[in-house]
């Protein structure tokens, strides 16, 4: 019996827990990549590189605050400085579509044309990132660390094997539910979001009953402005900042929009932890839980560890081409076009 | 017309470089624009042409370096005897496990093959992890700081660049298979996804090229400068130029890879240009603008995408092969898709997508930018933070930032390119 909880135990504290986190953060994302797609039409590859943006403006706010004396006691900083960060990712989003995008609407550019320009601003977000903050890791975390420490919970319960649940990973699941839950009360209860969701439906037919498009795109950008900004900032959080691991981001993120069906909300949810449950489960050795399981004599000899963490895209990207062959759509139905 | 125009200017820019920075420099420009043209060559193919939405030209690119450290290196014995075999049959039963899930996955009825296929990969990958980490940490043993590789074959370099060709090409009908039938975007995240896994392969398969342990001293197809500076005749030829014979050498030996690329730039250009005004160009071009009427003309559009797919991977795999040589040296951490895919791409664009002239002018042109933004970005922002006080954190900050001008520019081109002339510098007839 102690043997499957300390089992458990380990599970929970290697790969449920931190799956959990990346998973809500891929969600998160995705989220942002879904509503690009599914209101403006286009796979937005700079959504990495909004995501470094709106997490390096709050980092520089966190430590402004830091050196004012300003902290968020047990909570990080980073918390009272994200709606700066929300700000100017929302001013940048803006502006790009103003400056950028918006010629190519009116133009009425295919949507590659769109995923193109969208390259050149990755390009241009990303050197500013770069020449902001530079390239190095930033690590910005403060506050108290753990929610419970793994040597606490041993003495808690009296297993082997201890449990370790940091500040950032809770964070990362309060703040995401929340964030989900007002989108989703946001398209289907308000007035302006069931224009968006109309809009995504059917576009000939939103603009006959009078919506205007401008509002619905300007509004998306916004949204997108602050998901990608709490994402950014919840990854950098639980994990560290670096430009570059944002701009790789972007391949688990479009796999969980697709895999959950792209233009669909919901799925990309489920597609974010689609993905990064199997990410983690084959990535990590197993051979401690399956210790706890199996018979002495059956123990395994390796690590049971499936591929090694340097292959985590190999396993986004599997998963994505299974769905994608088997299903097209995704799991839940999404746009084609 | 106008083409020629551009083709002087781009001329002109090249030689401004050798009178301002050194001939040097400029032919190091040079040489790497000629690689960078032929990568641009390959993907006006599929984007130009066909309409294919490829971002994972830095995989194909990566096999073409992996095809020059397997061809041209000398073969570790010792590492052979060691784990060699078992190496191969590790690989070749996963060769062998990945065709038995095809070919259950197409035989089986439907209830059966889901469950069929999963249990064939699983009982495969089981194998596998059984028979390769042996030979792999048996390789990794010999020698690990010199080798700890199987190494190459040990044949003239030169050899290496159709090779490069022939895996890109490999790789490219595998992807191909699976991937071009989906959609453009889909397309471009499973590209894009597999040239990280490739990256993610050269740098941890230690017993296939060292991973980023890197392979140097790649042999050469050209003479190196110490042989030629031990070369009475070129000293004495130099000499008469007015050369000290180390300028010399250097330099000979950079215009001969200049005159190697540029062979291999005109013969594909050629070729390019043959096949673009062939029915088969044609049909390509009918088969982009409109896929439901070509294919209601007959046209095998799903097969045609597939060629023209591979034909286009298997250029800039020789390309990467080239570039490779052209470094002597193989380094999988350098790999990165802005550089090696998407800036591939702004060659490709702002030369004229559709146009093999002005993706081979994209290609220098861009490469020159490239190289020459980070200098003038650097004397640019010295020159701003001049009036600031020293060692302050703005004026560290802009100096610092030198470098990402690269980014910056290339955008900027990109974006500005789209909108005021998204046909290209040289569009297409």
């Amino acid at each position: 019996m102690t043997d499957i909880l300390n089992a458990l135990v380990v599970l929970a504290n290697f790969v449920l827990i931190p799956a959990t986190a990346y998973g809500a953060q891929l969600a998160l994302g995705a989220l942002g990549v879904t509503l690009i797609y599914g209101i403006l039409r286009f796979s937005n590859f700079a959504h990495g590189d909004t995501m470094a943006f709106g997490a390096m403006v709050t980092i520089l706010g966190t430590w402004g605050l830091q050196s004012a004396g300003i902290t968020g006691g047990p909570l990080p900083t980073a918390l009272i400085a994200l709606p700066l960060g929300i700000a100017a990712t929302v001013l940048l989003l803006l502006a790009t579509d103003r400056f950028v995008y918006r010629f190519h609407r009116a133009a009425g550019s295919p949507p590659t044309m769109f995923v193109i320009v969208s390259l050149g601003v990755t390009f241009v977000m990303n050197a500013v990132v770069r020449f902001i903050i530079g390239v190095d890791d930033q690590s910005f975390s403060d506050g108290e660390r753990f929610v419970i420490r793994a040597r606490a919970f041993r003495e808690m319960t009296g297993l082997d094997e201890g449990l370790a649940i940091r500040t950032t990973q809770v964070l990362t699941l309060v703040v995401a539910a929340i964030c989900v839950a007002a989108l989703f009360w946001f398209l289907q209860k308000t007035r302006t979001g069931k224009s968006m969701r109309a809009y995504s439906d059917n576009e000939d037919l939103a603009l006959l009953s009078g919506i205007n498009p401008e509002t619905v795109v300007r509004v998306t950008w916004l949204i997108v402005a602050v998901l990608a900004t709490v994402a950014g900032v919840l990854y950098g959080l639980d994990k560290s900042f670096k430009p570059f691991t944002y701009f790789q981001l972007l391949l688990p993120i479009f796999a969980a929009a697709i895999v959950g069906g792209l233009g669909n909300p919901v799925g990309a949810i489920l597609g974010g932890f689609v993905i990064a449950f199997a990410e983690v489960t084959i990535t990590y050795p197993l051979k401690k839980v399956l210790g706890y399981l199996m018979p002495e004599s059956l123990e395994p000899d390796g690590l049971v560890q499936l591929l090694s963490t340097d292959y985590k895209f190999a396993v986004s990207f599997v998963i994505l081409i299974v769905v994608l062959l088997v299903k097209p759509t995704g799991l839940m139905k999404g746009q084609t076009a | 017309m106008r083409g020629a125009g551009l083709y002087l200017l781009v001329g002109g820019l090249i030689v401004g470089t050798g009178v301002v920075q050194g001939w040097n420099t400029a032919l190091l420009i040079l040489n790497m624009g000629l690689v960078s043209a032929i990568m641009a060559l390959g993907v006006n193919l599929q984007w130009g042409i066909a309409g294919l939405f490829n971002i994972g030209v830095m995989g194909f690119v990566a096999l073409g370096g992996l095809a020059a450290v397997l061809v041209s290196m000398p073969p570790t014995t010792e590492a052979w005897a060691a784990g060699g075999a078992q190496i191969l049959g590790g690989l070749a039963l996963g060769a062998a496990t990945v065709v038995a899930a095809v070919l259950v996955w197409a035989r089986l009825p439907r209830r059966w093959r889901v469950w069929g296929t999963a249990a064939v990969v699983i009982a495969g990958f089981v194998l596998y992890r059984q028979v390769m980490p042996g030979g792999m940490a048996a390789v990794e043993a010999v020698n690990p700081a010199g080798t700890g590789y199987l190494g190459g074959l040990g044949l003239p370099v030169i050899l290496a660049w159709p090779a490069g060709g022939l895996l890109a090409a490999g790789a490219a009908w595998i992807i191909g298979k699976t991937a071009l039938g989906l959609r453009a975007d889909y397309l471009a995240i499973a590209t894009l996804g597999i040239a990280e896994i490739i990256i993610a392969v050269l740098k941890n398969e230690d017993w296939l090229s060292r991973g980023v342990k890197n392979v140097i001293g790649i042999p050469r197809p050209v003479p190196y400068e110490v042989e030629l500076q031990a070369n009475a005749d070129f000293v004495a030829t130099a000499e008469g130029f007015g050369l000290t014979p180390i300028l010399a050498s250097s330099l000979w030996v950079k215009l001969s890879y200049t005159m190697l690329f540029a062979a291999v730039l005109i013969i594909l250009l050629v070729l390019a240009q043959a096949a673009l005004t062939s029915p088969w160009g044609r049909m390509m071009r009918a088969i982009r603008d409109n896929e439901v009427a070509a294919e209601a003309m007959g046209k095998d559009v799903k097969g045609r995408h597939l060629q023209i797919f591979i034909l286009g991977s298997a250029i800039c795999g020789l390309a990467g092969a080239m570039m490779t040589t052209l470094d002597g040296q193989l380094t999988p951490g350098t790999y990165q898709p802005l550089r090696f895919t998407f800036l591939i791409w702004v060659m490709v664009i702002v030369g004229g997508s559709g146009n093999n002239f002005g993706a081979v002018l994209g290609g220098i042109l861009i490469w020159w930018l490239w190289v020459e933004v980070e200098p003038i970005g650097a004397w640019l922002l010295s020159t701003i933070s001049a009036g600031l006080p020293d060692g302050s954190l703005l004026q560290d900050r802009l100096l610092a930032g030198a470098p990402h001008m690269r980014y910056l520019t290339m955008g900027l081109v990109l974006i500005l390119v789209l909108r005021f002339a998204p046909r290209g510098l040289i569009p297409e007839r």
